[in-house]
């Protein structure tokens, strides 16, 4: 039996595991010490815990425990990683090197930098989406610190290529932090290949709880970092505040879950992915933003030209899925990943991103293939620019009354 | 973000959609916005030898609250005169439709197309 509506946007949040819900909720009541407490059993048993948590994520990654440092989520992490790491080196130079495309908590972060007095150079992306690795080392100069380049673009996700900006980094001495919030589960991530020196986690686009992230910090060779939360000295110093146990231990198990399972769950959502791709490819005018053959099995981001993206949202509302259209917010600028790649805005405004994920089935992208292919006809009934371009009018040639 | 009812009524059940044939008489039409704002509007009206609009139908690409607004001022300008109907205001608009401040501009667009379809009819019978 299908139950509507179905969660397509697996990107933006997943749910939390039941094996994980199950796992977490004995140290909400029970088990609810303080793992800084060192002078009773209450507090042994929920550090045991941690440190259990701390292994599973570290394994997950192939990093020794002792580089994990937990913190409320990725956007946290990547503050901490950026700022941290700009404030600690900045006697050797004031010069960062992210991408256009970098979600909004490290541009932001960036931007945050600029206004204390630090350069940022911000990569253009090819048309694919993926950093172009001649573009990145002509933007580095000899005062570059620090890089930051996501692992899987949210939007799209494409997989940028993470070893080889290491490798240049690592040969220049430049710290190297990469946000994998999107990347777990998905992309093998082996921090012992990789010269990476700080990752960004999160718990909750894989299938654990919001709230809870982790920051890598490379031991060899050491990377240092200015804390930018103070207080009891938690986690070595980099980032003070009780530990959430309930919250750690839910992110370990979905890491463990994770790690064991991802193989075989890949494939099986790959298939998934390939028959929605399949399914609407025969609609005329259908673009995939991104490239294909580097990306994540999980993302398709669409552009059905001609119809808006929120409207098309609110004709398929029985499907969970998120647009690059600007419509809802207060801005009338589209994705700004999606015109990074190009794009032009119309097709920007037309995006619909689908992510799959590991409650998914057959079933409901066959549900979700038909539902497109019904609305999309209707929607284009009712659009003037697919009336101009169906009687021969060029679009671009003609002189829009902006507003 | 949720929307109105009426919204969701028009949205679900546009009114007058589609365009006038190319040789009909007393047809003038209004289009607005731009694709790279992600709204376009058509509104076009069919203008009686009284001056009275007789028929309007509308196209519209956007979001909901733009197809909303571009299919209830079809309705609304039907039977009025031009003057008439260059009195509807986008605020009348904005509230019949329950329109939240982020959607503001499409109740503004709606009422942009009322006015370049009247000023495209005043413009081809030289008034």
């Amino acid at each position: 039996m299908l139950k509507l509506p179905i969660y397509l946007d697996y990107s933006a949040t997943t749910p939390v595991d039941p094996r994980v819900a199950e796992k977490m909720i004995p140290y909400l009541v029970e088990k609810f010490g303080n793992p800084a407490s060192r002078s009773h059993a209450f507090g042994w048993e929920a550090e045991a815990a941690v440190e259990e948590a701390r292994a599973e994520v570290a394994k997950l990654v192939n990093a020794d425990p002792k580089e994990i440092i937990w913190t409320s989520g990725a956007t946290e992490s990547n503050n901490l990683a950026i700022k941290g790491a700009a404030h600690f080196y900045s006697s050797k130079g004031k010069h960062l090197i992210t991408v256009k495309t970098e979600h909004k908590a490290v541009l932001d972060t960036c931007r945050e930098l600029e206004r204390e007095g630090f350069e940022v150079t911000y990569l253009d992306v090819m048309e694919n989406g993926l950093v172009d690795l001649e573009a990145f080392k002509a933007a580095l100069r000899p005062d570059t610190i620090v890089v930051s380049v996501m692992f899987v673009n949210n939007e799209i996700g494409v997989i940028q290529p993470i070893a080889e900006i290491g490798e240049i980094c690592r040969a220049k001495g430049i710290i190297f932090h990469v946000d994998a919030a999107q990347a777990t589960g998905k992309v093998e991530v082996d921090l012992e290949k990789l010269k990476v020196d700080l990752m960004s986690f999160s718990a909750h686009k894989t299938y654990g709880p919001k709230g809870i992230g982790a920051l890598y910090v490379r031991r060899k060779p050491r990377v240092r970092l200015e804390a930018q939360m103070h207080g009891g000295g938690h986690e070595r110093g980099f980032r003070s505040g009780t530990l959430p146990t309930h919250q750690i231990v839910g992110m370990g198990e979905a890491f463990r879950i994770a790690r064991e399972e991802m193989g075989e769950e890949n494939e099986r959502i790959r298939t998934l992915r390939d028959r929605l791709l399949k399914g609407l490819t025969d609609i005329e005018h259908v673009y995939i933003n991104g490239d294909l053959e580097h990306r994540i099995p999980h993302n398709l981001n669409i552009s059905f030209a001609y119809v808006e993206g929120e409207s098309m949202m609110m004709a398929i509302k029985d499907l969970a899925v998120s647009s690059g259209s600007a419509c809802t917010s207060a801005s009338l600028e589209p994705s700004y990943v999606l015109r990074a790649l190009g794009r032009d805005d119309e097709l920007a405004h037309s995006s619909i991103r689908f992510t799959i994920g590991r409650f998914n089935t057959e079933e409901e992208i066959d549900y979700a293939i038909r539902l497109l292919h019904e609305k999309i006809g209707k929607l284009r009934e009712l659009s003037p620019l697919w009336e101009m371009v169906q009687e021969g009018v060029d679009l671009n040639t003609v002189q829009w009354a902006a507003h | 973000m949720a929307y109105s009812e009426k919204v969701l009524d028009h949205y679900e059940h546009p009114r007058n959609v589609g365009s006038f044939g190319k040789e009909e008489e007393g047809i003038a039409t209004g289009m607005v916005g731009a694709p790279a704002c992600g709204d376009v509007m058509k509104l076009q009206i069919k203008v009686g030898k009284d001056g009275v609009i007789e028929d309007a139908k509308f196209k519209t690409y956007g979001c909901g609250s733009a197809i909303a607004s571009s299919s209830l001022v079809t309705e609304w300008v039907k039977g009025k005169t031009l003057d008439q109907a260059l009195e509807i205001k986008n605020t009348q608009i904005a509230e019949e439709l329950a329109l939240p401040p982020v959607k503001i501009h499409c109740s503004i667009l709606a009422e942009d197309a009322i006015k370049a379809a009247v000023a495209d009819y005043k413009k081809k019978h030289g008034e």
